[in-house]
């Protein structure tokens, strides 16, 4: 059983991250995945609706489950279920609570308070649950219809607080004008596919389509001052004017371009129709989209369907270049990669820190394992992202966020195949939770695949500075984080005095043998090194950036926050190599040193952010700055941790000659 | 008992003052990109990084701080008196040696840039011609002898000389020039419509009109707008009293010994044996968005003795080098087809590029030396 542990649990990891891949059956037969791959464009990039949906319910309400804590089955099954009732069935999707609100005087203006905010569940498990704090015991999420009582006062607050400069809002402002950008997008999507207003848009567009004729014929009498329809021409006026309308206000844009010169020019609905004329006929996509919505509000699988497997025909002639990449991103949402291999450095982290107790050859390959799997599951996922959006891994905070984790988990790969005694297999577990977790909250902004604004849109440089000095920030952590299992492991366990190697023993916390060094040894190598591997990156990296600025800006260097953040890196792991090199720091100093890197780190990375000033700075949230201030706390308390004499350790309580002072 | 020169020189090449140079390097920095949100980059750059000492403030607490040049310099002597006392060059240290060696080059490369480099900027509408760059923060008062028709010969005072409210001789000039006031800031408007104006003193020309109020100068990375009432004198005496002021849209013109001239504060030029015509700009952004997608400026350089002719393509991350000069993309304003061009001039430029690469192979030398090393132990 014992050897068959390790294979089993990673078995069970491959199982795990497989089950994404094939789409789930919707019970009535929808064809939703079909539905789901059909590529639109959204902020200039082609993707599939399935992303519309998912990126639009993380900006809106912080998930992709549209539910209600008071319901035990959610309102629907898939984001994509609820992107078709959004522009189909309106009068469903406004009762669908998904407009997340928290902010406390923002609750109060509409009308919320604690008796009403309440959630009355009603089997006693939940009620317990919530009382433990596992279920939420208020509402946070309000529908469309919940808000639209209040309408006039989130305008004339957005009003008063778009008159304030971005930077003197109070969080107040900043949460109305939030949740009036929600609002605004939302009604934008209803109108994206369809005209939300019309009662049977297929009809109306039929009609539509059948007067094209007719009118035309109309105009041409009137301009020859030949008797006219009159009413033909009336009513292919007042369509026009609707669907210029209709053309400014829409959120995707469903239908490929007609210009074969400019590919990615798609066209919104509106547009399509106001082009109807000098074709002749309304466009087929157009009819497609209507009729699909008919499908579906007569909840007719069948014909939807077939619409689909039609469009998508038409769609393999017409924007063929598109597909494989909608098809590939739809397959890629559903796996969740990223979000999968957090669970399982999650569980891997666990499983290393067990090993330090008992069966440290079965938990440690265990673990060891497990990293490997999440690390190849992350890397996956950078490939899809980078065949998917075009460019080099790092773009944004979100992918760079990733990329530390990888960058992090790759080298504790190395160590743990050097080593073999879950130090690094436990670092992994950590960092990699850790930035995958910091990367799910950044992803609530929206898509993450964003275009890269003309002076970032260079793939030379991105994979090049961006990489390297990711790279740095990802072996900067993995020092500190080293640094933290040292001083965990050397306080609370006597672990650090003897040796761990599953090379040698399975029992290795038995017996010490005189001629292996002990783990306090170990991991100081093993942090040295990092900190070398870390000072060359960050330094490369920087200088990277320096050649960019130069190439673009004329200057090689001109002390802009993110800038300064990276060189305080370097300057930071060249001051414990120094420390180290001339003795000022033994092995605790140099562990605290490596934990203060953390703090940097972190600064350079995120804290930077929060300046607002310089060509760096992209946007990040109050709550990311509290977030950031714990962690500083949290690591310098651990440095405090460190400074304990030396006799408290339980590592080296007994021993009379510590080499480590 | 040892001399106090090998004690000095102990002290200064210790790993010790290493360790602490850094650190209040790292304070340095930290603490400027914070100030960076009150005083703005340029200031920052003049407080702190060109700087011996700073005096910073946080509330109401002041104190001293050593400024970039001083760490800049004390790291430098570190350097050079560790490599001259404890460092032999064997191959086990070249790793090291050429890292160092980088970072001395790296240091004084930015020494350089900051006295050597220079900024301009250039606006130009698309068809238009120019053969000058204009100061990102400096004035100067113009004084044009615009009589002949084919060129303009201009005799260029830097504001500063101005500010100090001299007599202003110049063989060039006919006449010569007194400074009556001068303000740094200030705004110029109709007379009528200024509440508080400075007291006006024009004799001549359109400052009769106009008034002008001073403001205190801004402190952060916005220009400054000065304005002077100057007086001219010829061997006949007083010319009349003019206002002369950055607001200005164009330059004051008379007519004196038979030719023309103008007369007016502007942003400082700097002429350039060639010249740069814009012939399109363009813009584009991502269908469906407004991430912009590309700024390019086509533009045509011809010097001045028209020896050479040549188009070029101006873009993000693709500038013009010629002359000794390198014209960034900067900013665009597409709706009036207008381009701004960065124009920077940096002797210097190549420092850094060989500073980092020799850091980059030394780092490289050092770090997987030691991994051999290690890999070695390891397998054995």
């Amino acid at each position: 059983m014992k050897r068959f542990f390790p294979l089993f649990v990673l078995l069970f990891g491959v199982a795990y991250l497989a089950s994404g891949l094939r789409p789930t059956k919707h019970p009535a037969g929808f064809d939703l995945d079909g539905f789901g791959r059909l590529p639109v464009l959204l902020n200039g990039r082609i993707k599939p609706a399935d992303t519309v949906a998912r990126t639009t319910l993380l900006m809106i309400q912080g998930r992709q489950r549209v539910s209600d804590p008071e319901r035990s089955e959610p309102f629907v099954n898939s984001p994509i279920e609820w992107l078709l009732d959004v522009i189909y069935r309106p009068e469903l999707a406004d009762t669908y609570p998904t407009f997340k609100v928290d902010h406390p005087e923002l609750l109060a203006m509409l009308g919320k308070n604690a008796d009403n905010l309440k959630v009355n569940y009603t089997s006693t498990g939940r009620k317990i649950m919530a009382g433990l704090g596992f279920l939420p015991s208020r509402h946070s999420r309000f529908s469309y219809r919940d808000l639209t009582p209040h309408f006039d006062e989130i305008e004339r607050q957005t009003q008063l607080a778009s008159r304030t400069e971005s930077k003197d809002r109070t969080s107040f402002q900043r949460a109305v004008l939030a949740l009036r950008s929600n609002l605004v997008t939302y009604q934008r999507l209803k109108y994206s596919f369809i005209s939300a207003d019309s009662p049977d848009f297929f009809a109306e567009v039929s009609a539509f389509s059948e007067n094209i004729r007719a009118s035309a014929q109309a105009a041409a009498d009137r301009e020859a001052g030949r008797p006219y329809d009159a009413d033909a021409l009336k009513r292919a006026m007042d369509s026009l004017q609707r669907y210029e309308a209709l053309s400014e206000f829409t959120y995707v844009r469903p239908i490929p371009s007609a210009n074969p010169d400019n590919p990615t020019e798609w066209r919104s609905i509106g547009t399509a129709l106001l082009d109807s004329y000098s074709v002749g006929q309304v466009p087929y996509e157009v009819l497609t989209y209507a009729a699909l919505g008919k499908s579906w509000r007569e909840q007719n699988a069948d014909r939807f369907n077939e619409g689909v497997r039609v469009y998508r025909m038409l769609l393999e002639k017409t924007a063929p270049d598109f597909l494989p990449k909608t098809d590939l991103e739809t397959r890629f949402n559903r796996a969740e990669p990223f979000y999968k291999s957090m669970n399982l450095y999650m569980l891997a982290f666990f499983l290393a820190a067990a090993s330090w107790l008992r069966s440290p050859v079965t938990l440690g390959r265990t673990a060891f394992w497990l990293i490997t799997l999440a690390f190849i599951a992350s890397t996956a996922g950078f490939l899809a992202r980078m065949w998917i959006g075009g460019y080099a891994p790092v773009t944004n905070l979100y992918s760079s966020a990733l990329f530390v984790g990888w960058v992090a988990g790759g080298l504790c790969i190395v160590l743990e195949s050097i080593f073999k005694n879950s130090v690094g297999s436990a670092a992994a577990g950590m960092i990699g939770f850790g930035t995958l977790l910091i990367a799910h909250h950044l992803s609530l902004s929206g898509d993450t695949l964003e275009m890269m604004r003309a002076v970032l849109d260079s793939n030379f440089w991105l994979a090049t500075h961006v990489i390297t000095v990711t790279a740095g920030y990802g072996a900067t952590f993995l020092a500190g984080f080293l640094a933290i299992i040292y001083i965990f492991l050397g306080v609370f366990t006597p672990l650090l005095s003897r040796p761990i190697d599953r090379n040698a023993a399975d029992s290795a916390t038995i017996g010490v043998p005189k001629d292996r060094e002990t783990t306090a040894t170990t991991l100081t190598r093993m942090v040295y090194g990092i900190v070398c591997f870390a000072t060359f990156f960050s330094f490369i990296g920087t200088i990277l950036g320096g050649i960019w600025a130069d190439q673009s800006w004329g200057r090689f260097w001109g002390w802009d926050p993110k800038e300064n953040g990276a060189l305080i890196i370097v300057l930071w792991n060249a001051i414990i190599l120094h420390a180290r090199w001339g003795g000022l720091v033994k092995q605790r100093g140099l562990m605290a040193l490596a934990v203060f890197g953390n703090i940097v780190t972190g600064w350079s990375w995120f804290g930077t952010n929060l300046l607002e000033v310089g060509l760096h700075s992209y946007g990040f949230t109050d709550n990311g700055a509290r977030t950031l201030a714990i962690f500083v706390i949290v690591q310098l308390a651990i440095i405090a941790l460190a400074l304990i004499p030396l006799h408290l350790w339980r590592s080296f309580a007994n021993t009379n000659d510590p080499k480590s002072a | 008992m040892r001399p106090l020169w090998k004690k000095l020189l102990h002290f200064f090449s210790s790993l010790r003052l290493t360790v602490v140079l850094l650190a209040l390097s790292i304070v340095l920095v930290f603490l400027a990109t914070l100030d960076q949100v009150d005083i703005g980059i340029y200031g920052v750059q003049e407080k702190w990084f060109r700087s011996f000492v700073v005096v910073h403030f946080i509330g109401k607490i002041g104190f001293l701080f050593p400024g970039g040049y001083t760490l800049g310099f004390f790291l430098l002597i570190n350097l050079v008196a560790a490599h001259a006392t404890r460092f032999k060059l064997t191959r086990k240290k070249l790793g090291l040696f050429l890292t160092h060696f980088g970072l001395i080059l790296l240091l004084l490369g930015e020494f350089f840039t900051g006295l050597w480099q220079e900024d301009f900027q250039m606006r130009i509408d698309e068809g238009q011609t120019k053969n000058y760059s204009e100061s990102f923060r400096h004035n100067e008062l113009a004084v044009i002898d615009a009589t002949n028709p084919e060129f303009d010969r201009v005799t260029a005072i830097p504001e500063e000389i101005v500010a100090t409210q001299r007599v202003i001789h110049h063989a060039s000039l006919p006449f010569r020039i007194e400074v009556r006031a001068y303000y740094p800031h200030a705004a110029m408007q109709f007379a009528e419509q200024a509440t508080s104006p400075a007291p006006s003193l024009a004799t001549a020309g359109f400052g009769r009109r106009f008034a002008v109020t001073p403001f205190p100068p801004p402190n952060s990375d916005l220009i400054n707008i000065p304005a002077a009432y100057i007086e001219l004198f010829g061997p006949e005496g007083s010319l009349g009293t003019y206002l002369v002021s950055a607001m200005a849209p164009q330059p004051e013109t008379f007519t004196y010994a038979g030719k023309t001239w103008q007369i007016g504060l502007r942003v400082q030029r700097e002429y350039k044996p060639f010249s740069l015509h814009l012939i399109e700009v363009t813009h584009d952004v991502y269908p469906g968005s407004d991430i912009p997608k590309n700024f390019a400026s086509l533009v045509r350089l011809r010097t001045a003795d028209g020896s050479e002719e040549q188009e070029f393509k101006i873009y993000m991350n693709n500038p013009l080098r010629f002359g000794g000069f390198t014209f960034y993309q900067y900013q665009m304003d597409s709706a009036n087809k207008s381009t701004v061009l960065q124009v920077v001039r940096n002797p210097s430029w190549q420092m850094p590029y060989v500073a980092c690469t020799l850091m980059a192979l030394g780092l490289f030398w050092q770090f997987g030396q030691s991994l051999r090393a290690f890999i070695r132990k390891r397998t054995a």
